[in-house]
């Protein structure tokens, strides 16, 4: 490797420049306020754990991983997601907390992205996590919640796509009993979305009629609260109708929160199976390629942190958020105001700017060019300021209003 | 997104076949080369919108959200492993991706492949266990044994016609191709309704998948 030239940055990290930053922001403060609202509190874990603990536990896949050595030769990941460094801290710090608890956070992620160079390997989550409640009324808590968080952070036409991933496990427990490799196979197709793959390998698998059809069925069970009724009828095992049953409720509370428009049902919608235990859902944005949230329950993961408890959570993609969510440029912020002083009366003029900061607005303060004969015209520089003139007497700045603490002289205004 | 919904097609040699199936599934798409150059074409009736892409940038309009759904052959879904919904086999453009050889080949010290797949081919012969050198080329793959370049080449079959001519002989065959439907992860949820009646009415032309 060449010497990075010195404006150069590592792939997939970026800059963010003021508009940028006001925008995230912006959607930050709202986002964290909603979860507030519903009495979530904020909490920060370190950019770093152990690649033992946390790094082992988090969804995030291995090669994905940022990992180092410390200076004690012991592996740590950068964080790749929040949901396992926060079953960590319940586990620990707030062992014996009463649940449920209700956390939320606000932090950048790592993940190291090999084959696409213009994806972002450092990005923002926001999110939240619900520990301790198994009820379907926590999953709906936490979908309803997931909509109040988008529509707080400005986005405008969304829909929530929610599943079950205990129907797959048991409608394929009871098509191929004790078939593990070919269960596998099936949900390695659903998982990288191959659906050809997924009725090419079932068609191999010489299934009767009745449960083949029951199979690729399956993979059209999207839409609203009907779709449990017709998953039912898919699969009489125990685990696959107890899900379904779960699944139905959410909904059901869903309706009485009044955002059920938003959402779809989908048991093709399946999550990380090795991280998932119960609902998963994933949001999606009118103008936008990519999912903006996603999210469900995870009631295995705090157990590898030694407090086997329930847990169910979402996290919101941030930065694609940004890309869509309007508003910042709408809300404008105040234009400065400028005090300019000479050093005569450089003390009044500085009292003058800290009394305007402490009423709330923004002010620069400046030296007025003392070195030069002004033509008696400060009224023309002024002018200039406040259309934001690049001339040889303005800083290009543009201000909304000026206030000149200046010596009789030549620069009288 | 917009309301209407958008296809990329890939150009060449798929694009008749496609076109001609969407025909009979009912929309009335326009052979190639009938609107000239235009890369975009409104079919304002159904309400969608065709866009002209070379074949293997397919999968990337679609995993971007640029179009909703597209149609692409599985050798470029497999070569570019983007993140989409594979939704339906086309059944068209049916070859194959196969490891090519001079008769005789013998396995040398220092194995080098010759392909368009440069992804595809190390994986295969990953798999296979094999140490080759994979040399990545553009077009006309069987000169790459011919004058030296390489002692294999990894390279779709369709008829075998070229590899005749050129004294080559297919060692083995990797996977079977054929065109997919495959649409992107946002647009297959929140235009379900469109991709579904698309889907019903490819299938109608195609035979149900299930009996296939």
């Amino acid at each position: 490797m060449s010497k990075p030239k010195n404006f150069e940055k590592p792939a997939g990290v970026r800059d963010y420049l003021p508009l940028a930053v006001s925008r995230l922001r912006r959607i930050e403060r709202q986002v964290l306020d909603c979860m507030g609202r519903w009495g979530y509190q904020q909490i920060m874990t370190p950019t770093l754990e152990y690649y033992d603990t946390v790094g082992v536990a988090s969804s995030t896949s291995d090669q994905k991983l940022y990992k180092l050595l410390n200076n004690r030769g012991q592996a740590l990941v950068l964080r790749s997601e929040m949901t396992a460094p926060v079953a960590r801290v319940v586990s620990s710090l707030l062992k014996d907390e009463p649940l449920p608890l209700r956390l939320s956070y606000h932090a950048n992620v790592f993940r190291a992205i090999s084959e696409e160079a213009g994806r972002d390997a450092e990005f923002f989550q926001t999110g939240v996590e619900l520990v301790g409640e198994a009820s379907p009324e926590a999953d709906a808590e936490v979908v309803a919640l997931a909509i109040a968080s988008l529509q707080a952070a400005g986005v405008k036409s969304f829909k929530i796509a929610m599943g079950h991933v205990g129907f797959l496990n048991g409608l394929l427990q009871e098509a191929l009993p004790d078939r593990r490799e070919e269960q596998e196979e099936l949900k390695g197709y659903l998982l990288g979305r191959d659906h050809v793959g997924f009725r090419d390998a079932l068609q191999k698998m010489a299934l009767p009629l009745e449960q083949m059809e029951g199979m690729t069925g399956l993979l059209r069970l999207r839409g609203g609260k009907e779709i449990c009724s017709q998953g039912m009828e898919l699969s009489r095992h125990e685990l696959a109708q107890s899900s379904l049953h779960h699944l139905c409720k959410v909904w059901e509370v869903l309706e009485d929160y009044g955002v059920s428009e938003h959402v779809l049902i989908d048991l093709t919608m399946i999550g990380d199976f090795t991280y998932y235990t119960g609902m998963t859902f994933e949001g999606y944005a009118a103008d936008l390629g990519f999912p903006v949230c996603s999210g469900g329950r995870y009631d295995n993961l705090l157990k590898a942190f030694g407090r086997p408890v329930p847990a169910t959570g979402f996290s919101l993609k941030t930065n694609r958020i940004l890309d869509i969510a309007g508003g910042a440029e709408k809300e404008q912020t105040a234009l400065p105001v400028l005090v300019q002083y000479d050093s005569a009366r450089r003390k009044e003029g500085l009292a003058e700017a800290l009394r305007l900061r402490a009423a709330g607005h923004t002010v620069i303060t400046r030296l007025v060019d003392e070195s030069v004969q002004w033509d008696g015209d400060l009224q023309a520089v002024n002018e200039d300021l406040l259309q934001g003139n690049t001339s040889g007497r303005s800083d290009g700045v543009k201000y909304g209003e000026i206030y000149s603490f200046v010596s009789s002289g030549s620069l009288q205004g | 997104m917009s309301e209407r919904l958008r296809v990329a097609m890939p150009k060449g040699r798929i694009y008749n076949k496609a076109a001609e199936l969407l025909r009979a599934a009912g929309l009335p798409v326009p052979p190639e080369g009938e609107e000239g150059r235009k890369l975009v074409i409104p079919i304002p009736e159904a309400n969608m919108e065709f866009i002209l892409a070379k074949p293997v940038d397919v999968p990337t309009y679609v995993e971007y959200g640029a179009v909703d759904i597209g149609i692409v052959g599985k050798d470029v879904l497999l070569e570019e492993g983007r993140d989409v919904y594979e939704l339906l086999d086309l059944g068209i453009a049916r070859c194959r991706m196969s490891v090519i050889g001079l008769p005789g080949w013998q396995p040398g010290i220092q194995q080098r492949v010759a392909t368009k797949y440069p992804n595809v081919a190390s994986q295969y012969f990953r798999e296979q266990g094999q140490q080759v050198e994979v040399i990545k080329l553009n077009g006309s793959i069987e000169l790459a044994p011919l004058i030296g370049l390489a002692d294999r080449i990894v390279d779709m079959v369709e008829t075998g016609q070229t590899l005749r001519e050129n004294g080559l002989v297919e060692q083995a065959r990797i996977f079977d191709i054929t065109s997919r439907l495959v649409a992107n992860r946002v647009s297959y949820r929140m235009k379900n309704k469109e991709i579904q009646t698309l889907c019903d009415a490819l299938y109608q032309v195609i035979g149900a998948p299930a009996a296939k």
